[in-house]
């Protein structure tokens, strides 16, 4: 039986309502050449051989279960243990909708909190929003958040060329319209002296990432010397963090930071071919209220029970749409959920483990490659698990003879952001490299001058 | 039951503009606190910041909602009331006393005129009550 909405009747009264003949009517400003182009399809196959097709289409792909991978820049291969997909398909979460009703969405509601629970412990932060879209937008979420903490007053924003390049654009992108400046990325230098020296009483935030785009871990001294003059000028000091690195490293909060975020996805996500990911952002207590994004907080029922409610929601769109840090009020529930699993099954021990796991290997793999002719590393910086790797030749080339001739998946091109930079690869490490896999590579890479 | 001090002036969007020589201080009124409910946090502006009669200045944020609180009149913010950043509720507990929010330097002083006094805005607050609240 078909489902019809409304009959023919229907359809003819609503028809002369409008003064049209016939539902074609309705197209006639889209040109005929337009409405019915030829598709050339195939005849219809059945479901077995279809599936059959599909697959062998699918099999050209290079995936990760079977190609050593080197590439990071952003998204990032890490051990994601199973339960964090059983938990993540369980269909409570999986086709939960927004929990704005609590007395029904408890379940959905605690693992919010507790995933923004472990988001503060990471960061140091006092409080963290419920997640946004990925890296990139929260990083943008907190230009605006920093904005507007000021009152919109301040309208420059500093951001350091240790940057993500795509976070750059995007948060130039986000802020069209709003009369900002984005400066401090235009030569590559991520030098905190030179950023403090650009920081005056129109700054709303100056930005940074440690580890940079490049792999690098700054100086905590420098940082904070930054954060100080940041906030001698009445601004604030905005970090963009890998979240593995915390495990390990310094959290925010010790050299000064006000806004962290950052890419979420290495917490439990896979790389899902760019989404979806998840942007984390946490902040001090007194930007909360200028905080984008939906917030869980904890509280008692009235029979003194423990309970979880969408909070401070005045703040949000639905209520003062013009007066809202932001709009966007989605958050990514489910990879906020895998993450909050993630972290818990890791444990800060195991979370130190991966951190260490990925800095050792990656520091083996630089000493490995870096002894090879032809082969040196950008600068002696220290870094975490990734660094910019210099090459005798182009790195597309590089790639392709490394994916065709040894099947490995080689590092990132860093000449398509940086043009100071090329015949340079960023090469990333993780707990996932095997030691095979980065002397294959070591074995790999003179084999192909010898060949040339 | 709501109170309405009869010395000073309302505007009809709920807030309160009192006059001391040359200074006015402001704030919301009874019937607004009461309308809002529990007072949960006030946004103040900087003082040295200047407002012009009917532009938004303040945010006061109760369970319920948050509402923008407009300037009575012209002038330059002189001081703000700061035990309102812990204590809210003095917003709700004494409205037209330690619930002040800002005082002010009015740069025409001729806008109180153009005020409701306590008797225009009581009868202002009961037809917006019988008409079901704004």
């Amino acid at each position: 039986m078909s489902y019809v909405p409304n009959t023919d009747a229907d359809r003819g009264v609503m028809l002369k309502a409008i003064g049209v003949e016939s539902i074609e009517d309705l197209f006639r400003d889209i040109p005929d050449s337009l409405r019915y182009p030829q598709l050339s399809l195939p005849t219809s196959v059945s479901e077995p051989e279809i599936l059959r097709e599909l697959r062998e289409i699918s099999e050209y792909n290079v995936d990760l279960d079977h190609a050593p991978c080197f590439l990071g820049a952003g998204a990032y291969r890490h051990f994601v243990p199973s339960v964090v997909g059983h938990m993540v398909g369980r269909s409570e979460f999986y086709t939960a909708y927004t929990p704005y009703q609590p007395e029904v969405s408890q379940g959905t509601l605690q693992t919010i909190f507790e995933y923004q629970s472990m988001i503060c412990a990471l960061t140091g932060m006092d409080a963290a929003n419920a997640s946004h879209y990925d890296g990139a937008t929260s990083l943008a979420e907190a230009v605006i958040t920093a904005v507007s903490a000021a009152r919109g007053k301040r309208r420059k924003v500093i951001v350091s060329a240790g940057v993500h390049p795509e976070y750059r654009a995007v948060v130039r992108t986000y802020t069209q319209g709003m009369k900002l400046t984005v400066i401090g990325d235009e030569t590559d230098a991520t030098d905190a002296s030179v950023l403090a020296g650009m920081v005056d009483t129109d700054t709303a935030c100056i930005i940074v990432q440690n580890p940079t785009f490049l792999g690098y871990l700054e100086e905590p001294a420098a940082l904070r010397a930054l954060a100080d003059a940041v906030h001698a000028a009445g601004a604030l000091f905005v970090v963009s963090a890998d979240p593995i690195s915390l495990g390990l490293f310094a959290p925010p909060v010790d050299y000064g930071a006000d806004i962290v975020c950052g890419e979420g996805q290495a917490l439990g996500g896979g790389l899902n071919f760019g989404g979806p990911y998840l942007g984390y952002f946490a902040c001090k207590k007194q930007y909360v209220r200028k905080m984008a994004g939906r917030i869980v907080g904890q509280t008692v029922d009235r029979r003194g029970e423990r309970g979880f409610v969408l909070t401070l929601s005045t703040r949000e769109q639905h209520i003062r749409r013009e007066k809202a840090t932001s709009n966007i009020c989605s958050n990514e529930a489910l990879m906020a959920l895998a993450a909050a699993v993630y972290l818990t099954a890791m444990g800060k021990t195991g979370l130190r483990e991966v951190a260490e796991l990925c800095y050792h290997k990656a520091h083996y793999a630089a000493n490995r490659l870096s002894a090879l002719p032809g082969y040196e590393l950008l600068s002696e910086r220290p870094f975490f698990k990734e660094f910019p790797l210099r090459c005798p030749r182009p790195v597309d080339e590089i790639n392709d003879y490394l994916l065709n001739e040894w099947g490995i998946i080689g590092g990132y091109d860093l000449q398509r952001d940086y043009p100071a930079l090329p015949n340079t690869m960023l090469v990333c490490v993780t707990e996932m490299n095997t030691k095979d896999e980065i002397d294959v590579l070591v074995e790999a890479l003179p084999a192909m001058e010898e060949e040339a | 039951m709501v109170k309405y001090a009869k010395d000073r002036h309302y505007l009809p969007t709920h807030e309160w503009v009192k006059l001391e020589a040359d200074e006015a201080i402001a704030g919301i009124s009874d019937y607004a606190q009461h309308e809002l409910g529990d007072v949960v946090y006030v946004e103040l502006p900087e003082v040295g910041d200047t407002f012009a009669q009917g532009e938004a200045f303040a945010t006061v944020e109760s369970v319920k909602a948050a509402s923008d609180v407009y300037m009575p009149m012209s002038g330059a913010i002189l001081a703000i009331n700061e035990e309102l950043q812990d204590s809210p509720q003095l917003v709700n507990e004494d409205t037209f006393g330690r619930g002040w929010f800002i005082r002010f330097h009015p740069s025409q002083p001729d806008e109180y005129e153009s005020l409701m006094d306590a008797k225009a805005y009581q009868e202002h607050c009961q037809e917006e009550a019988e008409r079901g609240g704004s």
